[in-house]
């Protein structure tokens, strides 16, 4: 245990947002994986797609048994209907998204430097219907994500690649990455805690994945979302997920598609960069 | 810290006063053995001190195996304030800690605290 604790301590000491040095986020990325790197010399690079089905060949069986009648597929197929539904103007969502069908979930998040924020793909929806005058989705879950998962699946195979292009969007993925590094809630932990320094270990039956690609198969099925929901409905987006582990830790969980989100999103997906598109997922 | 010890001068009082009345032994350790049964209901609830989701202990149900086993622990911590120490705020002993600080952050109370080291130390 000794040893645990000192490979932690070194950690908090290159990583931790309190040290107040400027971030460079290649420098940060570089570290990232070396550190993935020693701690499952085993795991390809290419293979964090799979979150915990990377580094555990136990729960990797089961979960490869289930993708052969995969829980999203009636979701992508209603998301697909959803996309080619015209809204009241006659418009439809291939006015604003024309190369939907080519694949666009690999454009997203990016920084938008005319309104200086990050724009997700969920966000970019909702714009989208408001630009048409239909109401905008509850973000999260629902039939936004079936959209979602639609738009997801067309880009299977396309890379991660987010870009960092200037001094305000680095303020944004340095918020996402302070928001990954600072212990919150009662329960006083780090999403890099949990996702980082224990990687791989069990939290009771659970084995915790590697943050790396964690946003590459969003959104997801999850059985245990879809035994919440009436109609069984499990899927949820990245930041439904959050939400989840920010209320584990029993933190203030922030609003899906907020701006605390929408940074963390960008600073997950930027360390990403590389990794290929496997959406949507299923999660037990 | 403080809290502890208030802890041990109540703890020593106590033991004073019932010196002092000269009450027979069982009666003291079935006190104990009631805060260890109350100890262990507390550190096993998933609410509560959930140790079960990190440590291995007492054969408990699908462990975790984030922190060491909880096991010989007299042995470990001849001092038992020092064990109390480590549960009520695992940050003095390690500030990166993901280990809760159970106490310091109202997690269990004082008194609850004081019946989880009752069970950890019997383990
Ligand atoms: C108490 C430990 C803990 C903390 C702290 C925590 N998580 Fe999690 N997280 C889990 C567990 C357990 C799972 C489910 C198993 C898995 O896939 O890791 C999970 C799953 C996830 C997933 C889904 C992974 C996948 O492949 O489906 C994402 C994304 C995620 N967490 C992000 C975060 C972020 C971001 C934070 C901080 C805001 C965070 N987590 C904090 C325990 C934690
Ligand atoms: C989220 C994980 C987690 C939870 C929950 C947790 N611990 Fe720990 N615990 C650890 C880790 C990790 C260590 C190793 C020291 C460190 O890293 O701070 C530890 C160390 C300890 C130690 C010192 C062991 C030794 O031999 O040095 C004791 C005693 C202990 N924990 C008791 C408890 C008790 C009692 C509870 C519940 C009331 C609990 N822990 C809950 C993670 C946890």
């Amino acid at each position: 245990m000794k040893k645990i604790a000192v490979i932690v301590s070194a950690f908090w000491v290159l990583f931790s947002p309190t040290t107040g040095m400027a971030s460079n986020p290649e420098q940060d990325l570089k570290n990232i994986r070396a550190d993935y790197a020693s701690r499952f010399p085993d795991v390809p690079f290419a293979d964090y797609i799979n979150g915990v089905y990377a580094i555990d060949k136990g729960s990797r069986a089961q979960w490869e048994s289930m993708e052969e009648f995969p829980p999203y597929e009636i979701y992508v197929d209603k998301g697909e209907k959803l996309f080619n539904t015209p809204f009241k103007n006659g418009k439809s969502y291939s006015d604003c998204f024309p190369k939907a069908k080519q694949g666009i979930k690999q454009n997203y998040p990016y920084f938008d430097e005319k309104r200086n924020e990050v724009v997700t793909l969920e966000l970019a929806i909702n714009e989208c219907r408001k630009a048409n005058g239909e109401e905008p989705l509850k973000y999260g879950k629902g039939a936004i994500t079936h959209i979602e998962a639609y738009l997801a699946f067309k880009s299977r195979g396309k890379k991660i690649d987010v870009k960092i292009p200037n001094a305000e969007a680095k303020k944004w993925y340095e918020r996402g990455k302070n928001h990954f590094y600072t212990k919150r809630g009662q329960l006083n932990m780090a999403c890099a805690d949990c996702h980082v320094n224990y990687a791989g270990f069990y939290i009771r039956a659970d084995i915790l994945s590697p943050a790396l690609g964690h946003p590459s198969h969003f959104p997801a099925y999850r059985s245990a979302w879809s035994a919440d929901e009436a109609d069984g409905d499990g899927m949820g987006s990245l930041h439904r997920r959050y939400d989840g582990c920010n209320k584990q830790v029993r933190a203030k969980p922030y609003p899906a598609q907020s701006e605390e989100y929408r940074a963390l999103e960008y600073f997950e997906t930027y360390i990403s960069n590389g990794l290929t598109l496997n959406g949507p997922g299923s999660r037990k | 810290m403080r809290h502890t010890a208030k802890f041990i001068s109540t703890t020593a009082s106590v033991a004073a006063l019932l010196g002092s009345m000269t009450v027979a032994i069982p009666a003291i350790s079935h006190a104990d053995q009631a805060a260890i049964k109350e100890g262990k209901e507390i550190a096993t609830n998933r609410t509560k001190g959930n140790c079960l989701s990190c440590h291995k202990m007492d054969n408990g149900a699908l462990p975790g195996n984030i922190g060491p086993e909880l096991i010989g622990m007299k042995e470990r911590f001849p001092d038992k304030a020092v064990l109390r120490a480590q549960i009520y705020d695992s940050r003095i002993n390690n500030p990166a800690t993901i280990m809760p600080p159970m106490g310091a952050h109202g997690i269990l109370s004082n008194s609850e605290v004081d019946k989880v080291v009752e069970y950890v130390y019997s383990l």
